[in-house]
């Protein structure tokens, strides 16, 4: 396998210029968050987007008032916002396009690139929520954030130049396998935005003197539904990459399953995910409780990431880092 | 599972009742005893508890796949250590408080799904209900006025509601009505998941009884392995109820192997060519072997057992020989002590040929024993610098004397026995680094060479008679899974009323109305696809498609 170094390098710059551009599109949102007015409860009860969650699209959206009066000074920098979101996202992608040709094979191969993908993932997973409800976008900063982190310690710590992939990851299982846990992890790397954010605006709700700052997110319920779609959405991805992992264990290690670190947390994180989606439709445990679950899931996803790909060593280390 | 109040509901209503008897206040404790397993709040608590118990097995080595990183841990830690081993910390899966968790899990998930299931077949059969009475209070609602008479669009909705379980009723005053549902299927995948899961946990505990693994270390010389029993292994983990007898008596051969490295010693590619013939062959003896190419990621499987390809290394090979001019050559696996360099380290042991005398025979016994590099640095201290066979080098002590082999205690073939050598029984008689070709002569005589080195591979042969039926458990809890998440619950009504002549010309009044019974989103479009269907707006009727429908309503009513 040859590698193109020179494609590789490239690869690099796009990377840098996707991070670049994210953190600036998150202090624009920060700055629109900031020019939000903190809305009276009454304005804040009507609000909350009847459309919201619903699947009718962007006509439910409440456009008509906008678009006779003058856009805010919020709304002018939320939009532009977005729309270097929409230009990072481009980068982004290109830059995973670019390794893989450079590596020739799929961009998943290591930690550096792997970590890369799922914030691709999360990007597109919350260019699609904006799509169909704009309404949410004064969330961009908070999902911008983990995502930012992430890339950064991507493009410092967990980076590695581009190469080949050692014999046992040469497989079609790794394109089948690890793409899985990519889209499950950016979609559930939202949805537990969602749920932190929800908790933090539920007590706000419950106290309107405490968390003041919340009153300019969404409503609590929105939050749970957006956590709730995505986790539903993202937790069959999750059990599909789990037992196709299984399926590549079996013809490269001996064994299904074998509780390697990784398949171990792996399956804590899908026990949570399931007590999530349990608890959400059983009384008495829905809202906070439910909330505090998934982000419980998220942390077990991170711990996932990071602590059992670099402390523990395993049959998957394949971090390349170090 | 099954939805219960938070308290159940007390057993005896009644005011002070009449002391019950024993038996009945036995029955009665059994009763909530089960009914609180079954109740969804304790599914969720053991569902955590799984979580929260499986957490050691990811942060502590655990000794079912690492158990040197456990006696690491053990003596890093002398004092925590103990205690968490006594606790079953680096074992946790085959801990009985683990054990006791999920099968309390399981209990009360079957405990839930009998009933569920049977409530789930029952409700098939009732007809879906009637319509309620004011449909312009449901969240989906549309109404029209028809030319045709109720019974004709009533037929003409039934129709069009191809797929979905349908009644069909009358009211007073000649209104015709219709009640539809559809998405039961989310149910059934919602049930099909759980049964799975139970089923999966089933498959895997058939192969933890009647399955088993075991690693053998073949010579890539054209060396044979033969499953015939335990005796072939150099390790091997039965399941509870396989004793080694019976194994499907199939044959390996391992012709060769090869490795490639890029530059930077990554490893590129491990390849060994087998042959092999099934246990069938093996017993008709007519000697017709298949060929193989065993590569990670690409097991030989034969007979339903699995032969994978899990490592490899070097075995030097060493030719002694003695005074007398007899020669004995020792080729035994040495191990890696560096996988990035394969720097290995081993002992190969020989025994004089044609000594009789046990007291002669134990002083004159031969090990080579010391580090083998396949790339040797060069240096006088021999090193490894890269995996491949570019410049194999052996730093060797040849001690002399009493192996120890018949004391009666086991002793690792990796190195020689230390109590010997302490005692004095065991001698140093030279040290020297060779490469292939060189040779050594010892005090008496005797020439050691080192003749070239040989590939050994380790093979793991897995057999597991139930992993076809944890897969296809595993794609029907997928299915059911995606079933149960993405399959929307609706309810869809049409009520046809004979039109008052003094308010309109047509015949008929339509009134649809639609209730989405899962907050899953997407209802209002399907909703307004029928109403333009069944009730299109007219152009002198009243406005047709009412007010623009939230499309959740309310949360999602599984009840589980």
């Amino acid at each position: 396998m040859v590698v193109d170094a020179e494609l590789g390098r490239f690869g690099d710059l796009l990377f840098g210029s996707a991070l670049a551009v994210y953190v600036l599109a998150m202090i624009l949102h920060a700055v629109e968050h900031g020019l939000l007015r903190r809305p009276s409860p009454a304005a804040a009860e009507a609000r909350v987007p009847v459309g919201v969650g619903g699947g009718t699209g962007t006509d439910e959206a409440p456009v008509a008032p906008t678009d006779r009066t003058p856009r805010s000074r919020a709304e002018r920098f939320g939009r532009m916002g977005v729309s270097l979101t929409v230009l990072g996202f481009g980068l982004h992608a290109a830059m995973l396009v670019v390794r893989g040709f450079a590596a020739q094979r799929v961009p998943w191969g290591n930690m550096y690139e792997f970590t890369a993908a799922i914030s691709l993932v999360a990007v597109a997973a919350w260019l699609v929520v904006l799509r169909r409800h704009p309404d949410l976008r004064r969330l961009g900063v908070f999902v911008l954030l983990p995502v930012i982190v992430l890339m950064f310690l991507a493009g410092t710590v967990l980076y590695t130049q581009t190469a080949p992939v050692v014999p046992a990851l040469r497989s079609y299982w790794l394109v089948v396998h690890v793409s899985a846990a990519v889209v499950s992890s950016g979609i559930l790397l939202l949805a537990g935005v969602a749920s932190c954010l929800y908790l933090l605006r539920a007590a706000h709700e419950a106290n309107p003197g405490r968390l003041a700052w919340t009153s300019r997110l969404p409503g609590a319920d929105v939050l749970d539904r957006v956590a709730y779609r995505a986790t539903a959405l993202a937790f069959p991805i999750w059990t599909f990459a789990v037992i196709t992992g299984a399926i590549w264990a079996e013809a490269a290690w001996g064994r299904y399953w074998g509780w390697d670190p990784k398949e171990t947390t792996a399956f804590i994180a899908w026990v949570v995910f399931a007590c999530y989606l349990h608890a959400r439709s059983t009384a008495g445990w829905r809202g906070r409780r439910a909330a505090v679950i998934n982000v419980v899931g998220f942390a077990v996803m991170v711990f996932n990431l990071f602590f059992v790909n670099l402390v523990v060593t395993g049959l998957h280390s394949y971090a390349g880092v170090g | 599972m099954t939805t219960t109040l938070p308290q159940a509901p007390p057993d005896d209503a009644g005011p002070t009742p009449p002391s019950p008897g024993p038996a009945r206040r036995l029955l009665a404790l059994a009763r909530n005893t089960w009914r609180g397993l079954t109740s969804m709040r304790t599914a969720l608590i053991l569902l955590f508890l799984l979580a929260v118990a499986a957490l050691p097995g990811a942060v502590l080595p655990q000794r079912t796949p690492s158990p040197n990183a456990v006696d690491d841990y053990l003596t890093a830690n002398p004092t925590l250590g103990p205690l968490l081993d006594d606790l079953g910390f680096f074992d946790v899966f085959a801990t009985p408080w683990f054990a006791a968790i999920y099968l309390l899990l399981f209990v009360s998930l079957i405990g839930c799904l009998v009933p569920r299931s049977w409530e789930h077949l029952r409700g098939l059969r009732v007809e879906p209900v009637a319509v309620p009475r004011n449909l312009a209070r449901l969240p989906h609602h549309a109404e029209s006025a028809d030319d045709d008479d109720p019974d004709a669009v009533v037929e003409r909705a039934r129709r069009r509601l191809r797929g979905w379980r349908v009644a069909v009723r009358s009211e007073p005053g000649g209104v015709r009505t219709l009640s539809a549902e559809k998405g039961s299927l989310r149910e059934v995948g919602n049930l099909v998941f759980h049964l799975s899961l139970v089923a999966l946990l089933g498959g895997i505990a058939v192969g933890e009884l009647f399955g088993y693994e075991g690693q053998v270390i073949v010579m890539a010389d054209g060396s044979e392995f033969c499953n015939s029993g335990i005796y072939a292994y150099d390790s091997f983990r039965p399941g509870m109820q396989v004793d080694g007898t019976g194994l499907d008596p199939f044959c390996v051969t391992v012709d060769g192997f090869r490795a490639t490295f890029r530059p930077d010693g990554q490893p590129d590619s491990f390849d060994a060519a087998v042959r092999y013939q099934d246990a069938e062959a093996v017993q008709r003896g007519d000697g017709a072997w298949q060929s193989h190419g065993l590569a990670v990621n690409d097991p030989l499987r034969v007979d339903g057992e699995r032969v994978y390809l899990l490592g490899h290394g070097y075995a030097p090979r060493f030719t002694v020989t003695f005074p007398d001019g007899q020669q004995r050559t020792g080729l035994v696996q040495w191990r890696p002590v560096d996988q990035a360099t394969l720097l290995s380290e081993g002992a190969t042991k020989i025994d004089p040929p044609g000594v009789t005398d046990e007291a002669q025979r134990r002083r004159s016994q031969l090990a080579i024993t010391g580090l083998f590099a396949p790339t040797s640095s060069g240096g006088g201290l021999v090193t490894s610098v890269f995996p491949a066979l570019n410049n194999p080098e052996v730093a060797v002590d040849v001690m002399r004397g009493d192996l120890g082999l018949d004391s009666g205690r086991a002793q690792s073939i990796f190195s020689v026995d230390q109590g010997m050598v302490d005692q004095g029984r065991l001698v140093r008689v030279a040290r020297e680094n060779m490469r292939p070709g060189e040779q050594i002569t010892l005090d008496d005589g005797t020439l050691v060479r080192f003749d070239d080195v040989q590939n050994w591979v380790s093979l793991q042969v897995s057999h597991d008679p139930a992993q076809t039926a944890v897969l296809l458990a595993a794609i029907a809890l997928l299915g059911g899974l995606t079933l149960s998440l993405t399959v929307r619950r609706r309810r869809f009504w049409v009520r046809a009323a004979p039109a008052e002549p003094s308010t309109t010309d047509r015949r008929t009044v339509v009134s649809l109305g639609g209730l989405a019974r899962t907050d899953r989103a997407g209802y209002g479009e399907e909703f307004a696809r029928l109403a333009a269907d069944l009730a299109p707006p007219r152009d002198e009727g009243p406005p047709a498609p009412s007010r623009p429908t939230r499309d959740d309503d309310g949360e999602d009513d599984d009840g589980r």
